[in-house]
């Protein structure tokens, strides 16, 4: 039986975890179809369509539907879960809201956050902050999956020729609405999708030094990312955090600095190609899982190491 | 309003938790245990609403093993009023937990429930998204500001692109994210207190819910580890090292 995935999209675009949810889709079932839920999503459906792999792209469109209100996102889903299997989401803050409220209404546990598909009813997911990797298998009818993006290569963005079907939008449940959002705008690449992340903790002292990560992210065309207590410090938003809790993320390089590598942190990047920390304390656990450490004084090195890849 | 706050016993934060070696789970048999950090918040949250006086009662449930009863004390210490023990000695899995959770909603009659947005050993965040839906109420999740008025609770979200405000018809389910509130540490003479305080104790079966597992853990296992690399002593030597060795710049 085929696979359904909950696109997340913002406004015009789909999210790249949306691509990576579709491999892991392919890897269960070679039927996946595409569910976009939205308001006036048009340009989403185009690109869901050509996603390599997509079979059908089916539309719910409704001004109840905008933000991803999870008490009317859910109802669409719920009434096309029957022609599936296995229903996949991101496990990203869209996908985590999501999924469970889908799966408590189909009476079914649902299993967060694989990285793996052992078979169509076995998949592996991290627990304790990645401390231990757990072999779940459901007995459930529908499979209710959250999916760790950086744990699936994202499909090609060509190739695909989904159909296209509008299906029941639902109506407004007036339970909730959307009353505003601040997003964090930024000309850099998306913190989980970006090839390189610079990463700041409580060893930058105050919002002001970020300054210094930024110009050595500007050098290397990186996303900026931060540990749990630089964020509750006030240094940076909570969109920047990553770990246990936050983003998870695994570029192709990550530069710690003056992040002491607490586990509930290694957490959200241990799965990097390559790792970089800086820290002053020789001794900071950071060390123990990078490729390369370098014991200094961030504010002496970072410059340094902004100037040298620039030159 | 009445607020009910589920908690959840889990190994201390600061732990390393350790897999057991015939891979059927971690070890847990002299571990230090705790309350689940994101319910201290929940818990928090929940006791200044009384003390503002928008609250008038804050119940504290848990689920599980008989020791649950100390991170009741615990969340009692804290400011909660009464406690509540659903006790079970096999695997409660967030579904069964919502079902047992929604049964003791609709016997004590809350306006909200705040719990934790997920748990720090199964990493889930399941249980107020499903216990919200099976109630049919609205969710606020991975809240960092929550204001109520007029029959409404203003959730403040923490989302992977920022923060994002919904407005919630009242009843309604709210998980907290760690910005919500520093939560307090309980004193002595409040410690000694919560002691006296009621706490039911509860089953499964009185609640009428069918809590059988739906997951089968197979194995458990050590994820690969990461083998510390090399020291480098100056940053021209890890550009070189980046550029020619790793080849990532």
């Amino acid at each position: 039986m085929a696979v359904l995935v909950i696109a997340e999209h913002e406004e015009s675009v789909l999210a790249p975890s949306t691509l990576a949810t579709v491999t892991a889709a392919r890897a269960i079932d070679d039927a996946v179809d595409v569910l976009v839920a939205g308001d006036g999503c048009e340009a989403v459906v185009r690109q869901a369509c050509a996603v390599e792999g997509v079979r059908r792209v089916r539309v719910a469109d409704g001004g109840h539907l905008a933000h991803g209100l999870a008490e009317n996102v859910a109802t669409v889903v719920v009434g096309l879960a029957g022609d599936y299997a296995h229903v996949l989401a991101p496990a990203s803050t869209f996908g985590k809201n999501l999924m469970p409220r889908v799966a408590a209404l189909l009476d079914v546990q649902q299993i967060s956050d694989v990285t793996a598909v052992e078979s169509a009813d076995t998949f592996v997911r991290p627990i304790y902050a990645g401390n231990a990797l757990a072999t779940v298998q459901s007995g459930d009818a529908v499979k209710v999956v959250t999916v760790r993006p950086t744990a699936f290569e994202k499909a090609a963005e060509s190739g695909g020729a989904g159909e296209v079907e509008q299906v029941d939008a639902g109506s407004d449940s007036g339970l909730s609405r959307f009353v505003d959002q601040q997003l964090t705008s930024s000309d850099r690449p998306e913190l989980t999708a970006a090839p390189i992340v610079v990463s700041g903790g409580r060893g930058l002292g105050s919002g002001e030094n970020f300054r210094l990560l930024e110009e050595l992210a500007d050098v290397l065309g990186a996303a900026i990312g931060a540990s749990r207590a630089a964020v509750d410090a006030g240094y940076v938003p909570n969109d920047y955090q990553v770990g246990q809790t936050g983003k998870v993320v695994a570029p192709d390089l990550y530069i710690a600095v003056g992040i002491s590598g607490a586990i509930q942190h290694l957490a959200g990047m241990e799965g990097s190609k390559v790792i970089v920390a800086i820290n002053k304390d020789e001794d900071a656990p950071i060390f123990e899982i990078a490729d390369y450490g370098l014991v200094g004084d961030l504010f002496e090195v970072v410059p340094e190491l902004t100037r040298k890849l620039g030159s | 309003m009445k607020v009910l706050v589920p908690v959840k016993r889990v190994i201390d934060y600061n732990v390393k938790v350790r897999v057991k070696s015939d891979g059927s789970g971690v070890e847990t048999s002299n571990v230090k245990m705790s309350m689940n950090p994101f319910d201290e918040i929940a818990v928090e949250e929940a006791v200044r609403l009384r003390e503002s006086g928008v609250a008038e009662e804050v119940i504290i449930v848990s689920l599980g093993v008989q020791q649950c009863q100390e991170t009741i004390r615990t969340a009692l210490a804290m400011g909660g009023d009464r406690g509540i023990l659903v006790q079970s000695d096999g695997e409660l899995q967030p579904l069964a937990v919502a079902k047992l959770l929604k049964e003791l909603v609709e016997r004590e009659g809350p306006e909200l429930v705040i719990l934790g947005k997920q748990a720090i050993d199964d990493d889930a965040n399941q249980t107020g998204q499903m216990l919200a839906a099976l109630l049919g109420w609205p969710q606020g999740t991975f809240a960092s500001r929550l204001e109520l008025a007029e029959g409404e609770a203003r959730v403040t979200r923490e989302v992977d692109g920022g923060l994002e405000t919904v407005a919630l018809r009242l009843p309604a389910v709210v998980t907290t994210d760690l910005r919500l509130n520093e939560p307090r540490y309980a004193k002595l003479p409040n410690i000694m207190k919560a002691k006296k305080k009621q706490l039911d104790v509860v089953s499964p079966e009185d609640l009428g819910v069918d809590v059988e597992p739906r997951l089968k853990t197979l194995k458990v296992s050590e994820p690969p580890k990461r083998s510390g690399g090399v020291r480098v002593g100056s940053v021209e030597e890890l550009v070189e090292k980046l550029r020619n060795e790793a080849k990532v710049i």
